[in-house]
């Protein structure tokens, strides 16, 4: 069962990636859409990586469902601008707590591309240690790693409780200074 | 200087919380080495070859007499009563314990100090020059800048985990004391046609591996976006800077691959389109900077001579050792941590307390860390220069080689580092005692000597007018040595002048070096001068003449 941390809670996961085997419990729903030799149902909340958005981009814009994309470190955020209208989700990886793409590509998500929905970290770089940096460049959901403990997950959240760059929720300390200034 | 208010002060402690958490997390085994390394290393902290190095920062080398006396409290008491200043202007501590390093943290923010992002691939240290805010010749103080710079990638979100480390500079003179062109940026202030002031922006400099010098990016950049086009520059090496080699991860490496013009494209394209949401520098922000760097409450005095009538040891101190000051009646005063015999940029806990204590009563309780590792009392009057002068000679700190061959630039080489593949602070006595004789070294002048243990560069050796490389020879230590580097004012990387030399020649292989520029020179010419008007030849013929071993 993926745990995940969105907007600070613990919930269980309710999307499913591409070829993953629903959840337990989930029931499926009628029609059905093939995947990779996978059937999906078609009002599913469903992540598929961009490669499979690119190849087929009206079949997916009209599934019924919600949708999502996964991107790699190395994708061009711009290639989604224009799919971002479709997207529920976008969860972008981290495949170690080295790699700092996804801190550029989430910032140009939110403030350049003015994406609104759900943006996820993900991947085995995604560590308590990084959550106060993911959440200040507009991550809301935090895909927690294998062993990751929640609770300590969500106290980063607010390891700190000033900071020098503008974000949330935590106002930058130069404009805290130019407020309490008359 | 820059103080803290309640807003830097809480986040420093809360660093401190952190990364106490994270420590006692790695020593209960929750989080092993490769997990804990990032998390270290961007607190400061390395594990060397003896035990953990600890490099604490010096933001633009700016140190109260309070700071200072922290700092010599802490060598003493974690460490072994010794500390060594960087030519980025930090300090290094070789041997606290891994456990001790969270309370040595949380003293040092009692002071206003921390050693954040002072390694790791994030951005460094940011640093200046150290005659800036009495240079004659500047343009304005680049500490301002460097402060707000600090501010700015102090736990940068975005650019916390970049491909490789990156270092800034920002010089606000037209002579490049700060060697800026070496760094990934160099920042360099300067007036427009109207008189406005801006920056002069260069990008993707760096030693270590594939050494090159920082290339045009903008001629002149406004004040207001200063962060807006660092953040530019910053998001373009960290959307396509190299991740899978070490080697090739600096951003270097990218202006290299796609070339200064391209690159200048993706940046200027990045600006343009971030601009509404980048951080823009208001004028009162600045202003507000500003006024922690406004000039001492000087004396109004008038220049005097100073060294006239005076004892010869006095005369050759204050000619090498201090410089002028842009207010009548001051000097800028080194303290050299060349001694003959010592290592190298290294201080003692002692040492330390008394340059406090003379920075209390002579010069506003401020004391500057150099890039080439020695201190600086920047504010003396004058008439206070002698008895300066006997003090710092009772602590063995005015040895009279500013400027000279023996005030060489060393990393700690294989004697403390990890990385290094051979020693340098063998060599650096070995050259020492060779040019003991002080009339020989004031008649060779001005030569830069920069020596490091390996490639990495940490000596800067590629910059030096002589610089020494050790390598690592079939398990022997063995030493290339370069000529013509320069990173002052003309920035130019040096060439290897051919077969490395056994460790026991190198000082005698400078030795016939120096001695071809004696015979070559013209009157008055510096020894760099007479190395580019020669070119190399002359000097890679003589340097080996004597010379059976090298193959």
């Amino acid at each position: 069962m993926r745990r995940i941390l969105r907007r600070r809670e613990l919930v269980v996961d309710d999307w499913r990636y591409a070829g993953e085997e629903p959840a337990a419990g989930a029931a499926a729903g009628p029609g059905t859409a093939a995947l990779a030799g996978a059937e999906v149902p078609m009002d599913a909340a469903l992540i598929i990586p961009l490669a499979e958005l690119r190849r087929d981009p009206t079949r997916w814009h009209g599934r019924c469902g919600r949708l999502g994309v996964r991107l790699g470190p190395a994708d061009a955020v711009e290639e989604l601008a224009g799919e971002l209208p479709f997207l529920s989700l976008v969860a972008l990886e981290f495949p170690n707590p080295g790699d700092g793409r996804g801190y550029s590509q989430a910032r140009l998500l939110r403030e350049r591309f003015g994406f609104r929905g759900e943006l996820r970290a993900v991947g085995a770089g995604v560590r308590q240690d990084q959550v106060f940096l993911l959440a200040r460049c507009g991550f809301d959901a935090i895909e927690l790693a294998a062993g990751e403990d929640p609770q300590a997950s969500q106290r980063a959240f607010s390891r700190y409780d000033v900071a020098y760059q503008p974000g949330s929720p935590q106002v930058a300390i130069r404009r805290q200074r130019f407020h309490a200034r008359p | 200087m820059y103080r803290y208010d309640d807003l830097d002060q809480a986040f420093v402690e809360q660093r401190v919380a952190e990364f106490r958490d994270q420590t006692r997390r790695h020593l209960a085994g929750e989080l092993s080495e490769d997990e804990f390394r990032p998390l270290r290393l961007r607190n400061g902290l390395y594990i060397q070859r003896h035990a953990p190095m600890l490099r604490i920062a010096i933001p633009y080398g700016l140190l109260s007499s309070r700071q200072l006396r922290k700092l010599a409290d802490i060598a003493r008491r974690y460490d072994r009563g010794y500390g060594h200043f960087t030519t980025r202007q930090n300090l290094q501590l070789n041997w606290p314990a891994l456990a001790d390093v969270p309370d040595i943290l949380a003293e040092l923010a009692t002071v206003q100090m921390h050693a954040i992002q002072t390694s790791g691939n994030c951005v460094r240290n940011v640093t200046a020059d150290h005659l800036a805010g009495i240079a004659r010749d500047e343009i304005d103080d680049p500490r301002p800048y460097c402060e707000i710079i600090r501010q700015w990638a102090t736990l940068h979100p975005e650019f916390t985990y970049l491909p490789r480390k990156f270092k800034i500079a920002v010089t606000g003179s037209p002579e490049d004391r700060a060697a800026s062109e070496v760094h990934d940026i160099g920042l360099q202030l300067r007036r427009d046609a109207h008189g406005d002031i801006g920056f002069t922006v260069r990008a993707g400099g760096g030693l270590g591996r594939a050494p090159m010098i920082g290339q045009l990016i903008r001629e002149f950049l406004p004040l207001p976006e200063l962060l807006a086009y660092l953040e530019a520059i910053l998001r373009v090496y960290n959307r396509h800077g190299r991740r899978d080699n070490i080697n090739k991860a600096r951003i270097k490496v990218l202006v290299k691959s796609l070339g200064v013009a391209r690159f200048r494209e993706e940046v200027e394209t990045e600006w343009s389109a971030g601009r509404e949401r980048a951080p823009r520098l208001e004028p009162a922000e600045i202003e507000r900077m500003r006024a922690f760097f406004r000039p001492q409450p000087y004396e109004v005095l008038a220049d005097f001579e100073v060294a006239a009538g005076r004892e010869p040891a006095f005369q050759a101190w204050y000619r090498y050792n201090t410089r002028p000051h842009r207010v009548p009646g001051y000097r800028a005063v080194f303290v050299s941590l060349k001694a003959h015999g010592a290592v190298p940029g290294d201080m003692t806990s002692q040492q330390m307390e008394a340059v406090a204590e003379l920075a209390e009563r002579l010069s506003f309780g401020l004391v500057r860390t150099t890039h080439s590792q020695n201190l600086l009392l920047a504010d003396v009057r004058q008439r206070d220069l002698y008895e300066l002068w006997r003090q710092l000679a009772a602590l063995g700190l005015a040895m009279p080689n500013i400027g000279t061959l023996t005030d060489m630039i060393a990393c700690p080489g294989l004697d403390f580092c990890s990385l290094a593949n051979a020693g340098t602070l063998g060599v650096a006595r070995q050259i020492q005692q060779r040019f003991d004789d002080l009339d020989y070294l004031y008649d060779l002048g001005e030569i830069e000597i920069k020596m490091s243990g390996c490639m990495n560069a940490c000596g800067h050796h590629h910059v030096g007018h002589i610089g020494i490389l050790g390598v690592d020879k079939h398990g022997e230590q063995w030493y290339q040595i370069s000529l013509g580097g320069s990173a002052n004012g003309f920035t130019a990387l040096g060439e290897v002048i051919g077969p490395s030399v056994p460790q026991d020649e190198v000082a005698a292989t400078i030795g016939r070096i120096v001695e071809t520029y004696r015979a070559r020179r013209t009157e008055g010419e510096r020894f760099i001068d007479t190395l580019r008007r020669l070119g190399l030849t002359p000097f890679r013929e003589h340097a080996y003449a004597a010379h059976p071993a090298a193959a």
